[in-house]
């Protein structure tokens, strides 16, 4: 890993601290009494917080991940570090795309 | 006669990043399912309904206990690192990590507790 996907990693996990204990907080609040589909839209619709915070997330996540992947299949598997990393933007481009369209689909549809 | 290599495996510490990195990996490949389901909502709020219900079966309740654990290890053993690669070396980092798993367990145990 070069200095710069090192730096990425650790600003984006940095980042994401606040934002996995949030998220732990919600999953316990939102399964207290059973999760519906209604609970759970009746919070996110048209909130720019959730939204905010959402999106930042799946950003986040979605560089971080890419990068941890390409780590593990540049060490774990018989790739060349090039194909590796091709593997990891290409799981990084597709986790920003679902986390973006998961993201509409609760705020804003 | 123990390859060098091999002689740390099993430490807790080798241990800990071995769960950080598998942790980490579990996490990547379940994101994209998480997000298609979330993005059932986008057909409508009976489609995510349905999904939901789906969900109430007990193999998957504790798959989500097992995500729980999952994120939370993860979350905690990334505070390690980020707190020894950034601050004063401490000691007892085995002792830290033994917690971190103790403490995602209980979290997930909860989790569990609540759901059933």
């Amino acid at each position: 890993m070069n200095v710069r996907l090192y730096l990425w990693q650790r600003a984006t996990a940095a980042l994401m601290v606040p934002l996995v204990l949030v998220h732990i907080a919600v999953i316990f609040y939102a399964t207290r009494n059973g999760m519906t589909a209604a609970d759970i839209l009746s919070r996110t619709h048209g909130s720019i917080m959730w939204a905010s915070y959402y999106g930042l997330f799946v950003a986040a996540a979605s560089i971080h991940a890419s990068i941890g992947v390409r780590n593990v299949l540049a060490e774990w598997s018989p790739l060349t570090d090039r194909r590796a990393g091709m593997l990891a933007v290409a799981l990084g481009l597709l986790l920003a795309a679902l986390g973006a369209r998961a993201v509409f689909a609760v705020v804003l549809s | 006669m123990i390859a060098r290599g091999a002689m740390h495996r099993g430490s807790a510490l080798w241990i800990a990043a071995l769960v950080h990195r598998l942790s980490g990996l579990a996490l990547a490949i379940f994101l994209p399912l998480h997000f298609l389901a979330l993005g059932l909502a986008i057909d409508g709020e009976a489609k995510l309904e349905r999904f939901l219900r789906w969900t109430d079966q007990p193999l998957v309740k504790f798959a989500e206990g097992g995500l729980v654990f999952l994120l939370t290890v993860h979350l905690l053993g990334g505070l390690r690192v980020l707190v020894i690669e950034n601050f004063d070396w401490r000691d007892g980092q085995k002792q830290l990590a033994t917690i971190a798993a103790a403490i995602s367990a209980i979290i997930a145990f909860i989790f569990l507790a609540q759901v059933f």
